[in-house]
């Protein structure tokens, strides 16, 4: 992910430590000390300031990247509103960890989906060498003119983080060639004086959150054109906004983001083996949410159920909610809540799901409960 | 798509803020004024101002129409009239 930053040559990069991502930025320290990468790194006292650096350095014409997981991301998340507010396409990796309390530094996807209000394109990577591919391709959609919103590439923190696996990593000429370097329509210039996020009255603040609206509508149909471009190059089709997996005839359709879909994909495997039809729709695109593309893509099933690394405490997972808002009613749709605080989703956890798909509806089913922990007046240990 | 996003320099000389007014605004009669300066005193917006015998003035960019100034008035030469939108309403 270090070597993808590297390649779209960054002029400014700025992060704070946290596990599971400092890697990433130790990396690409380690680039910038040894020449190999002209940026300027700037040390940070904390997430708020890094993303207000690269806030910053972007709005002065720069390509800036950072990273964070977690509670840095959180922490982040007054800035991350202010970036998209104010148009500037800051690239940042998201290494997805639990959010405290208790405190958890490992795997799943609370932290990304707090903010994805935010404004942001958020994308899902299921192994490493997406997270490679999209970093470098959302860059493009990012800084285009007729888009300026900042984007998020989300990878699951340690899966893939720490994870070992052989990956392409493009040559840099043709890097180059794909993304041109970053000519904004707008930056912070003394020579022709500009000011950015002042005050919005009333009178414009509505129109400038429909700007946004409706630009993420337009990213929604950028995503499989410059997906396309980037497959054209470099022979991947990792830029799309839904990855479908057998499903044309599948009746018993699983959803998820991220790294689990791999897990997900080998059960596929062997039900569709033992003749059971089941698919996989991995959602890549979460932010814009591809609406059409997935109706189109749950065509054929009857039992859907959607595997969430998070929750919306008081309601239900954010994926479950947001699918079942665009499908008709008579399908059978459950929503499961796995994962979370790194909890292994395994296979045999995949085959629950699936079996559970095909009875009842649930809206928020926990899968892997452990009871004995449980219970219904405080108590200490 | 974009909408406002950037302001050049001066930009808060031209675009004024608060853009609400209750149902009235003052009109300053110009007739039985003493210099007083009441009006200016109490006004919380500060949109009052004069130096001499009827020639005071109000702001009605930043007015909010509280009335204020009609009933500090002693010689009730400030009548509140019904509002008109911002823009209009240049009267000084």
């Amino acid at each position: 992910m270090a070597q993808a930053a590297k390649l779209c040559r960054p002029g400014v990069i700025a992060a704070y430590p946290i596990t599971p991502q400092t890697h990433i930025v130790e990396n690409l320290s380690q680039f910038i000390a040894d020449g190999e990468l002209d940026a300027k790194s700037v040390n940070v006292e904390s997430e708020h300031s890094a993303a207000s650096c690269v806030l910053g350095s972007q709005a002065a014409g720069v390509r800036s990247f950072t990273c964070s997981s977690s509670q840095g991301l959180i922490l982040m998340s007054e800035v991350l509103f202010c970036i998209a507010g104010m148009r500037l396409p800051v690239m940042l990796v998201c290494a997805n960890r639990a959010l405290s309390a208790p405190i958890n530094i490992w795997n799943d996807q609370q932290d990304s989906i707090a903010v994805r209000d935010a404004g942001w394109i958020q994308l899902y990577a299921e192994n490493n060498q997406e997270a490679v591919d999209l970093i470098i391709a959302s860059h493009k959609i990012a800084e285009d003119p007729k888009v300026m919103l900042p984007a998020m590439v989300c990878v699951d923190g340690f899966i893939l983080t720490h994870g070992m696996e052989v990956v392409d990593i493009p040559e840099q000429k043709d890097v180059d060639e794909f993304l041109p370097p970053y000519n904004p329509p707008y930056k912070l210039d003394p020579k022709n004086p500009m000011s950015f996020g002042l005050l919005g009255t009333p009178d414009v603040y509505l129109e400038t959150r429909y700007a946004i609206q409706k630009t993420l509508g337009d990213v929604l149909k950028m995503i499989p054109t410059v997906g396309k471009e980037y497959q054209d190059k470099f022979g991947r089709d990792s830029l799309r906004l839904i990855e479908e997996y057998k499903t044309d005839d599948a009746e018993t359709i699983l959803i998820a983001m991220g790294s689990v879909c791999g897990t997900i994909k080998d059960v596929v495997d062997s039900q569709r083996k033992q003749g059971k039809k089941v698919g996989l729709l991995k959602i890549v695109s979460y932010r814009p949410f591809p609406k059409q593309a997935i109706k189109k893509a749950l065509d054929s099933a009857k039992n859907i159920g959607v595997i969430d690394k998070d929750i919306s405490l008081g309601s239900d997972g954010a994926l479950y909610s947001e699918v079942k808002s665009v499908i008709s009613s008579d399908k059978k749709i459950s929503g499961f809540i796995a994962g979370l605080g790194g909890r292994d989703i395994k296979a045999k956890t995949v085959e629950e799901i699936i079996n559970l798909s095909e009875k009842e509806e649930n809206s928020c089913r926990f899968i892997d409960l452990n009871k004995n922990i449980l219970w219904e007046e405080f108590k200490t240990i | 798509m974009f909408s406002i996003l950037a302001a050049k320099p001066k930009s808060s000389e031209r675009n004024k803020t608060g853009s609400w007014r209750s149902t009235k605004m003052p009109r300053l009669l110009k007739k039985e004024c003493i210099n007083c300066g009441l009006c200016a005193y109490i006004c919380p917006e500060g949109c009052i101002e004069g130096k001499d015998k009827n020639q005071y003035s109000v702001d009605l960019d930043y007015c909010k129409g509280c009335g204020l100034c009609a009933y500090i008035c002693p010689k009730n030469d400030v009548k509140m009239v019904e509002n008109q939108p911002q823009g209009e309403s240049k009267e000084k």
